[in-house]
């Protein structure tokens, strides 16, 4: 079975682009205005969505992260909502993958078995679960894989050969190659260590490989796209939204158009090529 | 791999556990980030490899005698069972150890596993700052520069520990947070760690985490119980009827329990901190008042609401303030080898000021829990039965907060 996952970096390999992948928290600042980006995302150029599932303790996540993972909590997004904002979006859009991210606890508790079936539902692609490496396969990975779910495994710097065989044994969808070993949110600095990372991911597996963590500007993303099949952008538009209101919540520019706006420009840097 | 957190099996023996996957029953496991996946499996080899080294277990021994002080006394609390009219209680002193808690223990351990694995720089989290000030001082002792998170509420109510960690030359780092306490002080622990990988060693005060920290620290922490076992053999000429525990992590609580998980007819209580009720929601007693999730790289019982979302919880005593417990807890929980009771706030004080009265020993605020429930449990018993209480610290760090309570003058 092929999903909107595979569909979408089959058309893009053919046109000679990377995909721009970009995250968002559910809820962040709120239900209402988040489903308006999450809604802007496919028309500014965002060829495939990561959505965040809020978690108390994002233990992966930097500040930037951390602060939307609360903002949206505060707001009252539970995992529930998470699906039906998914539901809702799916109304409109049945083309863009979308890739549900986030911690395991959530998902733990509001059952496995009942959470799959409901995400996919809603029209949930892929799942990317931070604390569920290959030795916790059995939880959700393949559960997953039986529901016609990718599951996105994440390859790091401390990611050696031997690894990366155990990594990629059920893994589909793409290869999430996380550049630098430290939280989201920090600055990337080390683009030949990347280049040679991908290649030899590359060299394992015909999955696409994206490179996310530290790429926040036009350039970068430009960069990336040259290496890599997909290029994802978290931290950056996070920040995005939280600076179109004050430290106190308030709304001082219209987030959506801000999000639209900065998407567009990151995606003017991933060009068709030959 | 059992995931069926309410399956319930018969077990002949209570020391097989983990398996190599590091899961207690369905408790456990290893749920962390891919980053620091080749760091655990990195420590599991070289905890093995240490478990095989005469040289290591010599070593670790030598400094437990002559650094730490050990063995602890078991101490015959004399005038207490006078005063309760039961069971004979004894005390563990594990108050009298060197940092003044049983801490030193694993921090010895540890340490010693830091220096083989050639890591060059130590970081761990602390609640009540007893393992902060336990991991400063066996850092100063091997030379290792040393970073402690601690939230910056416990920053605050234990400040003398920080005098301490900063005297031995540790860099106390306040959390700001989420509640700005021990859990917080964990996910920024666990957030390092992932961001220093190759020269970080993560000294773990609890049996927590991920494995192999729980089945490691309580390995480290068994000398408690073993120790018992000799010394009770020794005073009384046989095993106790009952042992009693608190339990925050459970680090202490294992450490004396485990050696004596396999004779089924001792008695065994864990005491969590029932705060201000467990109607309040002011309480940190995960077992008896919440269910199994996933934080901190193992599957085990939390204070969360119905999204999974992680309480805050609360104790008067700070190294009880954490919304988890080691997955070897839930386990024994699970399967009833093990009795988990709460005990309210005002009980530890209560018992904290009768302990200091009647035997002129000063219990932490922690330990103060399970005197509080030897308080109830040891005049119910016959005058020939055996109750072990482990004192896991001593309260000088408890001072200004039970003086505050108390209206005293400080």
């Amino acid at each position: 079975m092929t999903t909107r996952i595979q569909q979408t970096f089959t058309t893009l390999k053919a046109e000679g682009r990377a995909a721009l992948v970009t995250y968002m928290m559910a809820g962040d600042p709120n239900y209402e205005i988040a489903l308006e980006i999450m809604k802007t995302l496919p028309q500014s150029g965002s060829d495939v969505i990561e959505l965040g599932i809020p978690f108390s303790d994002p233990m992966a996540d930097g500040p930037t992260i951390q602060a939307a993972n609360l903002r949206a909590l505060r707001n009252g997004q539970t995992l529930q909502k998470t699906i039906n904002m998914l539901r809702e979006f799916r109304e409109n859009n049945t083309s863009t993958p979308v890739i549900m991210m986030g911690y395991y606890n959530p998902i733990y508790v509001y059952g496995v078995e009942r959470f799959l079936e409901n995400a996919k539902v809603a029209g949930v692609d892929g799942l990317l679960v931070v604390d569920l490496p290959p030795e916790m396969d059995q939880e959700l990975c393949i559960p997953a894989k039986k529901a016609g779910i990718n599951f996105i495994r994440l390859a790091t710097p401390t990611t050696n050969d031997k690894r990366l065989h155990t990594i990629l044994q059920n893994a589909s969808g793409f290869i999430y190659y996380i550049s630098l070993t430290g939280i989201t949110g920090q600055t990337l600095t080390n683009m030949p260590d990347v280049i040679t990372s991908v290649n030899r991911i590359k060299t394992y597996t015909n999955l696409p490989v994206s490179v996310g963590f530290g790429v926040k500007t036009k350039a970068q993303v430009e960069q990336v796209g040259q290496i890599a099949d997909g290029v994802i952008v978290g931290t950056a538009l996070v920040n995005a939204i939280a600076e179109t209101f004050s430290g106190k919540g308030k709304i001082r520019k219209n987030s959506v158009k801000a999000v639209y706006d900065f998407v567009r420009e990151l995606r003017s840097g991933l060009q068709s090529g030959v | 791999m059992k995931s069926d957190v309410n399956e319930e099996v018969e077990v002949s023996s209570y020391w097989n556990e983990p398996d190599a996957k590091g899961m207690f029953g369905a408790f456990g496991g290893q749920f962390v980030s891919e980053t620091l996946m080749p760091l655990i499996f990195e420590l599991q080899e070289a905890y093995a490899a240490a478990c095989s080294d005469p040289d290591f277990k010599d070593e670790f021994e030598k400094l437990l005698t002559y650094y730490a002080g050990r063995p602890s006394k078991l101490y015959y609390a004399e005038k207490l069972s006078e005063y309760l009219g039961g069971a004979r209680v004894y005390l563990k002193r594990e108050d009298l150890n060197h940092t003044g808690s049983h801490k030193i223990n694993n921090c010895l351990g540890q340490i010693l596993l830091a220096r083989r694995m050639r890591k060059t720089r130590v970081i761990a989290e602390t609640g009540a700052g007893q393992h902060g000030v336990a991991t400063a001082t066996v850092s100063a002792r091997f030379g290792f520069p040393c970073v402690i998170y601690m939230g910056e509420k416990d920053v605050e109510r234990q400040k003398t520990n920080v005098v301490r960690m900063n005297l031995l030359g540790a860099t106390v780092k306040p959390v700001l947070a989420g509640n700005k306490t021990l859990k917080d002080a964990m996910n920024e622990a666990l957030r390092d760690w992932v961001s220093n990988v190759r020269n970080t060693y993560y000294l773990i005060g609890t049996v927590a985490g991920p494995h192999p920290y729980p089945k490691m620290v309580r390995d480290f922490q068994s000398v408690i119980g073993n120790e018992v076992y000799s010394q009770i053999l020794e005073q009384e000429g046989r095993l106790p009827d009952m042992l009693i525990a608190a339990v925050g992590g459970g680090s202490n609580a294992i450490g004396l329990f485990y050696p004596f998980l396999n004779k089924k007819n001792i008695d065994i209580v864990g005491v969590e901190a029932g705060g201000l009720g467990l109607e309040t929601l002011k309480h940190c007693a995960s077992m008896t008042a919440g269910n199994p999730g996933v934080l901190h790289g193992n599957r085990t019982y939390l204070l969360q609401d119905e999204d999974g979302q992680i309480r805050e919880g609360h104790s008067v005593s700070a190294g009880l303030d954490y919304p988890g417990v080691g997955p070897e807890h839930s386990w024994l929980k699970s399967i009833g080898r093990v009795q988990y009771v709460p005990v309210l706030d005002h009980e530890a004080v209560e018992a904290f000021q009768l302990l200091t009265r009647i035997e002129g020993i000063i219990p932490a605020l922690e330990s103060s829990h399970a005197i509080a429930e030897a308080l109830k449990r040891a005049p119910k018993m016959s005058k020939n039965e055996i109750l072990v209480v482990n004192l896991s610290g001593r309260g000088d760090k408890d001072i200004h907060i039970v003086g505050k309570l108390l209206d005293l003058n400080v």
